[in-house]
């Protein structure tokens, strides 16, 4: 994506540099941070289309059992669902895309510490999202096991499971780097002045999910690579025939899956904690609680894995203490809920796009992370395991919480990194479709899953018909939601007013350069001389 | 701003020297341990922790990690920890089912 | 130092991604002891011994290859690099040798012989094939990168002013040998 339109004097980063004579060649080739964020962004944004497309005809296809697909091909829809919306979307998600455009900016820096290994995470993300969509075309069916790639099934099936498989390792390996980049460039490369704890919010998180993306996805990495040796050479480790363990690959796989999931929220909080202060002319409230409980998160968040196994035949101890620790991760989560209400409280309160759908991220996250309660307990999870209750669970705190935290940056950061002001009025009409059909959608699955419904089933029984259709037709309200965000935007990068440098009165670094920012970032280095959230001396 | 560093610590000939024949004896060591069952039932809780006194000793002077600065040898910490966690937790579970 | 740093990162997801194989190795090990034993008896203790000696050997050439360089002597670190390269081929040709030995009596992943044996011996081959073969890959990636810093070396393009390159390479390669530091005991020296 290039402005055209913008006037040379500006030298925005989207300008030409002249260092190659093929303006594709200058992107893909490119080692400047902000490009690479905004290369990713455009690809992440487009796998989220296709994924949800992919959503909408599955709950499409449960209007009535069986109507619309065979089960082969149900099981393949929502396995691609899954892998494209978490492992090409999720995932990589905030750090990849808001994490490159600006943490060197929040910092002060020029630029992340590896920028070279920084473009490498980027084609490797590249051809890790060409491999898995591989899979769905090349001969042979796409993968039928479930974005969990479940052993002895995914080991046995004729599906394309190895090239997905692949696929996914080369996303985890980009992933790694991106992470180990991040964690270096916060170490060595703040400003003069910026100590930890005068580095805004968001680069805390950033820093906590780098250690996760470091520790837990080479765990994923070995157990994608047991399943290929499985599927190529026989190698049987969770094969009972042979001697293997099937509730390992459980182990090994949540070893990382669970991590994951904090790679998905960490950074999304960050956003809240950084768009919350702003909206509100008020300090972030525990600022230091605040950033100490990104790292309290991934700890705790490392030991708690076996909460996605209690019905698969784990010894009762082992499940009392995943239970215990899962309840325990939710002490660091409350602590920044608490303090991003006590931030609002008394607050000058403007409720622009952003501030929006952060108090939206809120409001879901809670009720995603109550429910995760609520299956976190032994006994009720004996029920609720492998329902749509657990379908609930995760969509409200991953779409709810991580993706309406992307939505949020999105408005947020607009201006700075498009120049460009988007429309207020169609912004909050989309909130309310996508608000309100979010609600529909996905607290009908509470609902379905306590009376029984299994999730992953193609049809069901009449009596689960009504909320079914309740469901349904909440996607079809989100889906309008998302379009009108979605176009608001995009119209608004040709169309938009011009942006001034600091449209929100924010006080963090990325508002003291131009939008978009040029290709340096900074004209001087700057010098900190005062923490993230200044804002009590301005209402003095 | 740059966090503090061990200058960059120049180790003599000698003691590289020196930190492979203690290397070439803790593997004699290794060795006879199994060999001669010194230790029965703890033979493995014995090659464990002979082999991890060797990667001690690789880690601290070919890898200079003794002349390092805390933040890495906190952070290798971690990193060991977390695998210990996660094959712990596992044996949990494994061992008293 | 920023350079440093990464590649301790890296070596810390290292750690986690043979973790796992140290973990399914743990676990079946557990509950299949005896099985354990009698596979690790077809093991050749010699074989393994000598090629622990020469990874041990080649932490000190390529350590002492580095210290050279710090003193600006280009040349003794390139013959100590070029010690550092043939120890690691000798260590895989040993591998290949081993390799072969037990692919010729019928000891392989799936093979109609392995899946006769009892459960913990398929899985204690299985664990012997891949992470041996891991780890032999990881050594041959190091061979490949020291390599390229002995062609660095001898252009002095690696100097007493500039050695960060070949300071990871080492690092990656000790760890290489760390990693077979705790193979060797597990698979040779099981009692």
């Amino acid at each position: 994506m290039t402005l055209r339109s913008e006037p040379a004097a500006t030298a925005s980063f989207y300008g030409r540099t002249g260092k190659y004579r093929w303006i594709i060649a200058e992107w893909m080739m490119s080692t400047d941070h902000k490009r690479i964020g905004v290369m990713y962004l455009m690809a992440l944004l487009s796998f989220f289309s296709v994924g949800v497309v992919l959503g909408f005809t599955i709950r499409l296809s449960l209007l009535s059992p069986g109507w619309l697909m065979s089960q082969q091909t149900y099981n393949e829809f929502f396995t691609l669902h899954g892998v494209i919306q978490i492992f090409l979307f999720i995932i990589p998600g905030i750090p990849v895309a808001f994490g490159n455009i600006f943490l060197p900016i929040l910092i002060g820096a020029q630029d992340v510490a590896f920028p070279r290994i920084n473009r490498l995470s980027w084609w490797l993300y590249v051809t890790g999202a060409i491999l898995v969509l591989l899979s769905v075309f090349v001969k042979g069916s796409p993968p039928d096991t479930g974005w969990t790639f479940y052993a002895p099934y995914s080991v046995q099936t004729p599906a394309n499971v190895s090239i997905a498989v692949m696929g996914v390792f080369v996303l985890g390996f980009s992933s790694i780097l991106t992470g180990l980049n991040f964690v270096t460039t916060i170490h060595r490369m703040r400003a003069p002045g910026m100590g930890w704890f005068r580095m805004p919010a968001f680069p805390w998180t950033l820093y906590a999910t780098g250690w996760v993306q470091m520790l837990a996805t080479p765990v994923l990495a070995i157990t994608l690579l047991f399943i290929f040796l499985g599927r190529f050479f026989g190698v049987g480790f969770f094969d009972p025939t042979k001697g293997g363990d099937p509730i390992l690959y459980e182990h090994l796989f949540w070893m990382y899956s669970h991590p994951a999931v904090y790679i998905m929220v960490l950074p999304a909080m960050g956003i809240i904690s950084e768009i919350v202060p702003v909206f509100s002319r008020r300090a972030l409230f525990g600022y230091a609680a605040v950033c100490m409980s990104a790292l309290g998160i991934a700890v705790v968040g490392y030991a708690v894995w076996g909460h996605h196994m209690f019905t698969s035949g784990m010894s009762d101890t082992a499940r009392v203490i995943f239970s215990f620790v899962s309840f325990l991760v939710a002490v660091p989560s409350g602590v920044k809920i608490f303090n991003w209400v006590s931030t609002l409280y008394k607050g000058s309160i403007e409720v622009d796009a952003p501030l929006l759908f952060a108090l939206s991220f809120i409001f879901l996250f809670s009720i995603g992370g109550l429910t995760g309660l609520i299956i976190g307990a032994l006994a009720p999870n004996l029920h609720l395991h492998g329902t749509y209750f657990i379908v609930g669970h995760f969509h409200y705190v991953m779409f709810g919480g991580a993706g309406f935290s992307i939505i949020a940056g999105l408005h947020y950061w607009f201006p700075k990194i498009t120049g460009r002001m988007y429309s207020e009025k169609f912004a909050k009409i989309g909130w309310l479709n996508l608000f309100v059909g979010f609600n529909i959608l996905y607290f009908s699955m509470f609902i379905l899953g306590f009376q029984g419904m299994p999730r992953r089933y193609f049809d069901y029984p009449s009596q689960y018909h009504t909320n079914h259709v309740i469901s349904t037709m909440g996607s079809w309200f989100l889906a309008i939601g998302l379009i009108i965000i979605f176009a608001n935007l995009i119209r608004s990068i040709f169309k938009g007013e011009k942006a001034p440098a600091n449209p929100w009165g924010g006080k963090t670094l990325e508002w003291t350069i131009p939008s978009p920012p040029s290709h340096g970032n900074f004209d001087k280095m700057p010098v900190i001389t005062r923490g993230a959230y200044p804002y009590e001396e301005e209402a003095r | 701003m740059e966090e503090k560093y061990a200058k960059d610590h120049a180790v003599a000939t000698s003691t590289y020297t020196a930190v492979w024949l203690a290397l070439l004896i803790l593997l004699a060591g290794t060795i006879a341990v199994a060999k001669l069952r010194l230790l029965a039932q703890f033979s493995v809780l014995g090659s464990l922790l002979i082999a991890s006194a060797k990667t001690g000793l690789v880690l601290a002077f070919f890898m200079h990690l003794k002349y390092e600065g805390r933040f890495l040898k906190a952070m290798l910490t971690v990193a060991v920890a977390a695998l210990t966690l996660l094959i712990g937790l596992t044996f949990v579970d494994v061992w008293l089912r | 130092m920023g350079k440093k740093m990464g590649m301790w990162f890296f070596l810390f997801t290292e750690i986690l991604f043979f973790g796992g194989m140290f973990l399914l190795y743990s676990i079946y090990r557990y509950k299949y002891s005896q099985d354990f034993h009698s596979g690790a008896a077809e093991e050749n203790i010699i074989l393994g011994t000598i090629n622990t000696v020469i990874l041990l050997t080649s932490s000190l050439t390529i350590a002492l290859s580095i210290a050279a360089v710090k003193k600006g002597k280009n040349i003794p670190s390139s013959l100590l690099q070029g010690a550092t390269i043939l120890m690691g081929v000798t260590f895989l040709v040993i591998k290949y040798f081993e390799w072969t030995a037990k692919i010729n009596i019928g000891i392989y992943p799936d093979s109609p012989v392995l899946l006769k044996l009892a459960k913990g011996e398929i899985l204690f081959f299985g664990l012997y094939y891949v992470m041996t073969g891991l780890h032999g890959l990881h050594v041959l990636v190091g061979v490949v990168v020291i390599s390229f810093m002995l062609h660095f070396t001898r252009r002095e393009t690696i100097n007493r002013d500039n050695y960060a390159r070949l300071e990871n390479t080492g690092l990656y390669w000790h760890f290489v040998d760390i990693v077979w530091i705790y193979l060797y005991p597990l698979f040779y020296l099981i009692t």
